[in-house]
């Protein structure tokens, strides 16, 4: 048997994606016989004139059934002698778009239906064209409605010419084209005899017998963490589900966007051991040494992997409101969710001919080529090299609403990794050096952005940098680096000594900071120690909270005005 | 039901914590005399007035989205406003694995983690993992009477007999569990996992005609969930 299939239908409005479903199930006998009589019951009031209506079984809402349209994607679950399968029925007006999306993005095939009394529509090319975006690969074209063209095979070739251009724009591989009638039941479940000029096989058998499995051998492991576990002081698990490849125990992987090494001590998958953890698994990992990993970091064993300040993508826009350039948000990738400003719309889509039209705004259900700069460098790739790391949403900061989706085209700006920030050595010990960070604000996506423009590593003695375009530090001070447990002492703007913090005692006589260079409003040992101790018992919901209690930014830094990125 | 939630509360030493509408009950609901009103005041209010009560923001349910026309339309993750109402015609889009959990202030999120498994998966995954369930799923010989074509079980003498009802012994299981009498039973002889799932395969009624309030009025779980209902 092959695995399960998951698939969508879509097209434009009324080519009978609904009916398409509702009569494979019914014909292939997968309806249950009290949702037979229910559904015998309510064709008798539609619009059908008594004759069953087979979109009845997935229009669920109560608006959709008024109305007679979908609305949102309908998600069934039947299993035939040969396959189990997943359908997303989806919405066919434009109106509806981004719900197709959603159904889009879960399936690993597409049967996009065309009336064959009108042709390729618009809306057709319009979910070609998102399908082929959200990365599907596998295409039916069910030319439908064969019965009201009198079963003509030259108006069937007429439509296969339209889509050929189609499928030839987008570039995609695997396109079978067939002529069928859903309410008829053409070619749906059994061969028509209708249409003897057509020699291939029925639409459902053909699903039963499609191969979509990806070749994914060779692929280097990768996982984005979803959590990072820690239940007690001796256990600190990462969690996260196997994206590609497989780790065991013993390997040396990447931390990113830290850039550490270490290697894989343990792994659970669940709450079981195993030497082994393999793409598709939920796991704990954890590593031989303390590395700088929180939720939205990623573990790999791909030396192709990096961190990125700028990302070029191709968006789908969902959101009532409209994209424009400066644009601010919240970005979701992988399992990172950091601010982010669209800072160029490169040109948006037309999305019936496939033509590049200028743009400094894009509208619902529109499509266009933009770049995102991202408040800080995040692990991401190129949707078609690493599909995890190169799909991405776009969330509203007032409304929260999911403005769009996209994927990775490019990746730009990459970070430097851990060594080559700056950074405080003493011996064994090591501190980052966060706060000869800048922060500016760019006219040109009106955002506030930080920059890392000095890469040194600092040893005791070393003269540091007091004065920056967003800083100006004293003479004397301490900083507390909280993510690597050290506090830094710099007396004579040169650094004296590194101290863990269990062996540091704040005397009082200077100021100190953060690691970032915030002013910690403590004046006494015991405030800063109380301090640490918040931070260390606090999590992502409580952070904001502390940190505003504690910190303060304007003591040593500020804000400057910048025209260009740096 | 009861017992057994309670023991497993106890058995993974999970702080329970339990909620009843106190006015429903001052009111004398029950579900014996007062049917679909008992769930939405014993059920929807009280779930509503405990997610307010506690504050909340997410809520994990069961719900797959094969039960149920109205359920198949719903988002794994699916966002109630500050009164706890579902808006199905104006879902947020879910694209991938990219789940945006973003609320604002009074806004609460159902997440439904299992919503794309189907009942054979649910059992499948009950035999593998070796699952604990409650008994009633296991068919038994039970008293029952049957009415509007629904096998209801006769627990206690808290259930009123209808004029000329008397109960039978019968082999019957439960094969969906909501509220007592308002969820009826089937007759069935499956009294172990692998008799379960041969008899799911082979069912030509679907798993929830045997709720009595589903089929009270067309669309009446869409409009139980509007209300703020799992």
């Amino acid at each position: 048997m092959a695995g399960l299939l998951k698939f969508i239908t879509c097209g434009s409005v009324d080519d009978g994606k609904s009916t398409l479903i509702g009569h494979i199930l019914y014909d292939a006998k997968l309806i249950y016989a009290d949702q037979e009589k229910a559904l015998k019951l309510d064709s008798k009031v539609g619009s059908t004139g008594g004759q069953i209506d087979y979109s009845l079984l997935l229009d669920g809402l109560m608006a959709e059934r008024e109305q007679g349209i979908t609305i949102d994607v309908a998600y069934r679950y039947f299993t035939t002698g040969a396959r189990s399968f997943i359908v997303a029925d989806t919405p066919g007006h434009e109106e509806y778009t981004r719900n197709m999306a959603v159904g889009a993005s879960f399936a690993e095939l597409a049967v996009i239906l065309v009336d064959a009394s009108q042709g390729v529509l618009v809306q057709t090319r319009r979910h070609a064209r998102i399908c082929s975006l959200m990365g599907i690969r596998h295409y039916v074209f069910a030319v439908n409605k064969m019965d009201l063209v009198q079963y003509s095979e030259s108006r069937f070739n007429e439509i296969l010419t339209q889509i050929t251009g189609l499928t030839e724009e987008l570039k995609l591989a695997d396109v079978k084209v067939m002529p069928l009638s859903a309410t008829v039941g053409d070619n749906v479940t059994g061969r028509s005899e209708n249409m003897p000029w057509y020699s291939g096989e029925p639409l459902l058998r053909y699903l039963e017998t499609v191969d979509v499995s990806e070749s994914a051998s060779g692929e280097a492991f990768y996982m984005p963490v979803q959590r990072v576990c820690r239940p007690d002081r001796t256990f600190r698990g990462f969690q996260g589900q196997v994206e590609a490849g497989s780790v065991s125990v013993g390997d040396t992987v990447r931390t990113l966007p830290s850039g550490e090494t270490a290697a894989v001590k343990g792994i659970l998958v669940t709450d079981r051991q195993a030497d082994t953890a393999y793409a598709g698994q939920p796991v704990t990992l954890t590593l031989d040494r303390e590395v700088d990993v929180s939720r939205g970091c990623v573990i790999t064993k791909d030396e192709a992997i990096a961190a990125y300040g700028t990302l070029d993508v191709s968006l789908l826009w969902t959101d009532d409101s409209e994209l424009n350039v400066g644009n601010d948000c919240l970005v979701k990738l992988g399992t990172k969710l950091i601010p982010a400003a669209v800072t160029e719309i490169k040109y948006a889509v037309d999305v019936n001919t496939g033509a590049h039209i200028p743009a400094k705004s894009l509208r619902k259900n529109g499509i266009a080529r933009c770049t995102i700069r991202l408040s800080e460098p995040i692990t991401a790739d190129r949707f078609a090299l690493h599909k995890t790391l190169g799909e991405l949403i776009l969330i509203d900061r007032v409304t929260n609403m999911t403005a769009a989706c996209g994927v990775v085209e490019d990746v730009l700006d990459k970070a430097v990794s851990g060594q080559e920030q700056a950074s405080f050595t003493d011996g064994t010990l090591k501190a980052r050096g966060d706060l000869f960070e800048e922060f500016y604000y760019d006219v040109n996506s009106y955002n506030v952005f930080h920059a890392q423009t000095i890469n040194s590593t600092f040893r005791v003695g070393d003269e540091i940098p007091t004065r920056g375009k967003s800083f100006a530090y004293p003479d004397d001070f301490d900083v507390i680096v909280m993510r690597d447990k050290v506090a830094v002492l710099i007396r004579g703007r040169k650094v004296e000594r590194l101290v863990r913090f269990d062996e540091y005692s704040y005397d009082c006589t200077v100021p100190v900071v953060n690691g970032r260079g915030f002013a910690v409003l403590a004046k006494t040992a015991d405030d800063v120690k109380r301090f640490i101790a918040e931070y260390e018992s606090s999590d992502e919901a409580s952070l904001p909270e502390l940190f505003g209690r504690w910190l303060d930014f304007d003591t040593y830094r500020k804000i400057y005005i910048s025209g260009a990125y740096i | 039901m009861i017992k057994f939630r309670d023991e497993t509360a106890k058995k993974l030493g999970i702080e329970m914590l339990e909620y009843i509408n106190e006015d429903g009950v001052k009111q004398g609901i029950n579900p014996f005399d007062h049917g679909a009103a008992y769930t939405d005041i014993m059920k929807t209010q009280a779930l509503k007035q405990a997610l307010d009560k506690y504050g909340f923001t997410a809520a994990f349910g069961g719900g797959r989205r094969d039960e149920e026309k109205s359920r198949a339309k719903e988002r794994i993750f699916s966002f109630r406003s500050a009164s706890h109402a579902w808006d199905p015609k104006n879902q947020r889009p879910e694209m991938w694995k990219l789940y945006n959990t973003k609320i604002n202030k009074g806004e609460s999120i159902r997440v439904f983690p299992i919503s794309n498994w189907t009942e054979k998966d649910i059992w499948q995954y009950i035999k593998r993992e070796n699952i604990d369930i409650v008994p009633l799923y296991f068919a038994a010989e039970r008293p029952v009477v049957e009415r509007d074509g629904n096998i209801i079980m006769v627990d206690d003498d808290r259930f009123p007999l209808k004029e000329g009802e008397v109960p039978q012994m019968k082999s019957v299981r439960f094969r969906t569990l909501g509220c007592y009498p308002l969820t009826g039973g089937i007759e069935s002889t499956a009294a172990t996992l692998d008799e379960i799932i041969a008899e799911t395969l082979a069912s030509v009624e679907s798993e929830r005609t045997s709720r009595v309030i589903d089929n009270e009025a067309a669309g009446s779980m869409e409009r139980r969930k509007r209300e703020g209902y799992f």
